[in-house]
């Protein structure tokens, strides 16, 4: 036992995450048999989005409003950073039965 | 002995959905044989969009079709050579082909904004008709599980096709 020696670290780590700001996550959506998962996802600004098409098809990720237009040729992933809060819908221009939601918080 | 044959008869005839009433259903070599040809119809007539659409939505429709349609082709003829399946010619495959080649020679005639239209229209019409085909008769039909799922992404595939070839259509008037 020693807590004499513990604490001071314990207090650290505290402190330390307390002046580091919550890093910036990456979320992974993936393409699949023409099926978009998760089909909503919630992120914030800053985060990252990886999109990954596992499909031998070509995809888009297209927001309705105009906020990004994500190009995804077969079997290829590329990533956007969110730079604006809000609901946004998006679909794949070239099958647009694949839709999805994606909520950003500020 | 006659009542149990009659009885098995029956049987057969409940089980056959009722798109088929008119034949039997189609086995995995022509079920393979018709998924490949209706690709490649849609594949002829985006080539011929190619040289003749003017505008540029249309062109670009074109050009996912093609893609899309030689990318599942490819897949479809992977999954025959792996299951060691030779696809087999029939009816279905025969109607077809022949109502694509008049389509054809029909668009053929057209150019400008009116080929644009026509070839859109018959896009929204064409895939429509091969989903249903697929819904009902192609995918319930297929025995074998990966031939199955294949049509099944070929489904998803065509019913996108459809809708952007809807939403093509409502542009262009």
């Amino acid at each position: 036992m020693m807590p004499g020696r513990l604490a001071p670290i314990a207090l650290a780590v505290i402190a330390l995450s307390m002046v580091v700001p919550a890093r910036a996550a990456t979320i992974e959506i993936t393409m699949e048999n023409l099926v978009i998962s998760p089909a909503e996802v919630s992120a914030k600004v800053g985060d990252t989005i990886s999109w990954i098409n596992k499909d031998v098809f070509a995809h888009t990720a297209t927001a309705k409003n105009g906020d990004f237009d994500v190009t995804l040729p077969p079997k290829k992933s590329a990533t956007s950073v969110l730079k604006k809060a809000g609901t946004v819908e998006y679909y794949c221009r070239y099958h647009p039965n694949m839709k999805a939601t994606l909520k950003i918080e500020p | 002995m006659h009542k149990h044959l009659i009885a098995a008869l029956a049987a057969m005839a409940l089980s056959a959905p009722a798109a088929l009433a008119a034949g039997p259903a189609p086995t995995d070599p022509q079920i393979a044989h018709i998924a490949y040809t209706a690709g490649v119809i849609d594949i002829n007539a985006a080539k011929q969009a190619q040289k003749k659409a003017k505008s540029k939505d249309v062109k670009a429709f074109a050009e996912d079709m093609l893609r899309d349609h030689e990318a599942v082709n490819k897949q479809a003829l992977a999954l025959v050579k792996k299951l060691n399946v030779t696809p087999e010619d029939n009816d279905t495959s025969k109607a077809l082909s022949k109502q694509a080649s008049d389509k054809l020679a029909e668009l053929d005639k057209l150019s400008g904004a009116a080929f644009d239209k026509a070839y859109v229209a018959n896009e929204v019409a064409y895939h429509k008709q091969v989903n249903g085909a697929l819904e009902t008769q192609l995918i319930p039909s297929a025995g074998n599980a990966e031939l199955k799922s294949l049509l099944q992404t070929g489904l998803k595939i065509f019913q996108g096709h459809q809708q952007h070839a809807e939403h093509v259509a409502a542009e262009l008037k």
